[in-house]
């Protein structure tokens, strides 16, 4: 754990728990608004979002990248609310078609760009490349502490802890919005908490995160992480202040433990090479649910089990 | 402190009510001292009118039971009334004013069934929501509020149970929190969407004697409900309706056997063979 850790595994660790506790705080939301499809569905839109923005204007810069993956998700919303109304179905069958078509439209588009030059493919979007993120100019631990190292730092860090303070500050300041709107929507309406504008700042916060996250991570940690740390969390605690605290937990655990078992898991085992560290991660943030689903201790709830006796 | 500031403001609307309505009519003498006043208010739920042009004006003090058989738009009226669901058509004023500048005036009390129990709040928590309005944005709630949220609670029974999760609570139980979340509102009129829907004894004795007493302190009170059977004991007013406003006025003048009849569509049978005023609820039937 010496500079090599320094200059090549402490930047990826570092974006993948960024990342993780930016998802996992607004997916504590999106999983009590039955609404946790919402996260993958934005994180797939995010695709053609991008690719037209770049179409666009040529370049990969994070600004133009921003606003077309904005865009697209709110295309995207727009999209699902015809689907669910025009075809009289579900929300989550209506989320799945237009987000499923909408990246496989992406792709298509992708392919038939010349983005040979720039960063951007189909396995880039799903599992980004956190591998890839190296801190060159550090040589040391010390390197944390000399401001010339650290200006050197690579964007997707201080992009990402804007990302995470903004989550932060948001759920802080619309905590009683969330909270009410969340539990109670037509209450909510009747004290004039603006459910419906608090719903769509929740979903636009989501596409912030999913395409700040997108060029680092990819989407299948931005989609783990919106429901495995909530989905635990949930059968932590019966409150949503410590369920907020529990999914931090685990989010980071699952950032922690994923990156360094893809990174040396393998050779520990005797095999050459490292996997990928984006699905590692969500795979240990899998385990955890599961675990919390052997274990928790609030897993034997009253409406659960009617819900159970009632199936 | 801030309490003082809308007391002054509520007297002075009072005084001077606005007289004339959205579309530039002039609002009738009564609507204007109605607590809240509805006319031709039309719902729309997927090209099929859920509510068509009902028209109702609520006098104050008085404690009103919506009355019909089921998808007969009761819950669907007072929500569109609220603007908790979009209406095609209507006016709707409270207290002389358009409905949502007098939104402070009034507590809404959703049904039951309409949110997720198992929710990760604590039943202090939920009565807490009361205060919304008195809070409003980036302020949160300190001791003093907590105390009168439990205050609230034991005045429904239920202070022993302020830090339990709601999930663990009866039905009645979660009832009695929803009208105690209602009471930490300090309005002067209460909309409540089946508040007797499947509650035990004691909870609807508990609900009924808290109603009383806001109807002794000058409250107005409107309730979707259910139980033909505790119309004429628990209301002073009733309003019919299927999809279309059937009767309304005082009990004893309009919840009759005919207008009953009318309202639930032949439905009611037994009503005539017990001889009195609907005994029976729709449901049993």
């Amino acid at each position: 754990m010496g500079a090599d850790f320094v200059m090549l595994g402490l930047v990826p660790l570092v974006v993948g728990v960024l990342t993780s506790v930016a998802c996992a705080l607004l997916g504590n939301f999106l999983v009590l608004r039955r609404q946790a499809l919402i996260g993958d569905a934005v994180s797939h839109v995010v695709l053609p979002g991008i690719v037209l923005a770049y179409l666009a204007t040529g370049t990969v810069a994070a600004g133009a990248m921003l606003l077309g993956a904005g865009a697209a998700a709110i295309a995207a919303l727009v999209l699902i609310e015809i689907v669910r109304r025009a075809g009289r179905i579900e929300p989550g069958a209506a989320m799945g078609v237009v987000f499923t078509a909408l990246f496989a439209a992406g792709v298509l588009l992708l392919e038939q760009t010349d983005t040979g030059k720039v960063h951007l493919d189909v396995e880039h979007a799903l599992y980004g490349n956190l591998e890839s993120i190296v801190w060159f100019a550090a040589d040391g631990w010390g390197s944390l502490l000399d401001p010339a190292a650290l200006a050197e730092l690579p964007p997707p860090v201080p992009r990402l802890a804007l990302a995470l303070a903004a989550v932060i500050a948001f759920i802080a300041l619309f905590w009683k919005e969330l909270f009410i709107g969340t539990f109670d929507p037509g209450f909510a309406e009747s004290v004039g908490a603006r459910p419906g504008l608090t719903g769509f700042a929740l979903v636009v916060m989501v596409a912030v995160v999913a395409v700040m996250a997108f060029d680092a991570v990819g989407a299948i940690i931005v989609v783990a992480m919106f429901i495995c740390p909530a989905g635990a969390a949930r059968l932590m605690t019966d409150r949503l202040l410590p369920q907020l605290a529990w999914s931090v937990a685990f989010a980071t655990a699952a950032a922690v433990a994923g990156y360094m078992l893809a990174a040396y898991g393998p050779l520990w085992l005797g095999f050459a090479s490292s996997v990928s560290a984006a699905g590692m991660i969500a795979t240990v943030s899998g385990g955890i649910l599961a675990l919390a689903c052997l274990v928790g201790p609030r897993r034997h709830r009253r409406g659960m089990q009617a819900a159970d006796g009632g199936a | 402190m801030c309490v003082f500031r809308r007391l002054k403001i509520r007297t002075m609307n009072a005084v001077t009510p606005q007289l004339v309505a959205r579309d530039g009519r002039k609002l009738a003498r009564e609507n204007v001292e109605s607590p809240f006043a509805i006319s031709g208010l039309t719902v729309s739920y997927g090209g099929r009118p859920a509510v068509l042009s009902v028209d109702f004006v609520t006098p104050p003090g008085a404690m009103v039971a919506i009355i019909g058989p089921n998808g007969a738009g009761k819950s669907t009226l007072i929500k569109a009334a609220l603007g908790i669901v979009p209406r095609l058509s209507g006016e709707v004023t409270a207290f002389g004013l358009p409905r949502e500048k007098a939104m402070a005036r009034i507590a809404y009390v959703p049904q039951r069934a309409s949110v997720d129990w198992d929710f990760p709040a604590t039943v202090i928590d939920v009565v807490m929501m009361g205060y919304y309005r008195r809070l409003g944005l980036f302020r949160f709630a300190g001791t003093r509020l907590r105390r009168s949220a439990l205050a609230c609670l034991e005045r429904v029974g239920m202070a022993a149970f302020a830090d339990r999760q709601i999930g663990q609570l009866s039905g009645g139980q979660q009832q009695r929190v929803f009208i105690a979340r209602a009471l930490a509102q300090e309005a002067d009129l209460y909309i409540m969407d089946e508040p007797f829907a499947g509650v035990d004894a004691v909870t609807e004795r508990a609900i009924i004697a808290v109603l009383k007493d806001l109807k002794a302190a000058g409250k107005t009170i409107i309730c979707v409900h259910h139980d033909l059977g505790t119309v004429t004991e628990y209301f002073d007013h009733v309003l019919l309706i299927n999809v279309r406003r059937v009767a309304a006025g005082p009990v004893d003048e309009v919840f009759t056997i005919d207008n009953l009849q009318e309202t639930y569509g032949g439905r009611l049978l037994t009503a005539e063979n017990a001889g009195g005023v609907a005994p029976a609820s729709p449901q049993a039937l």
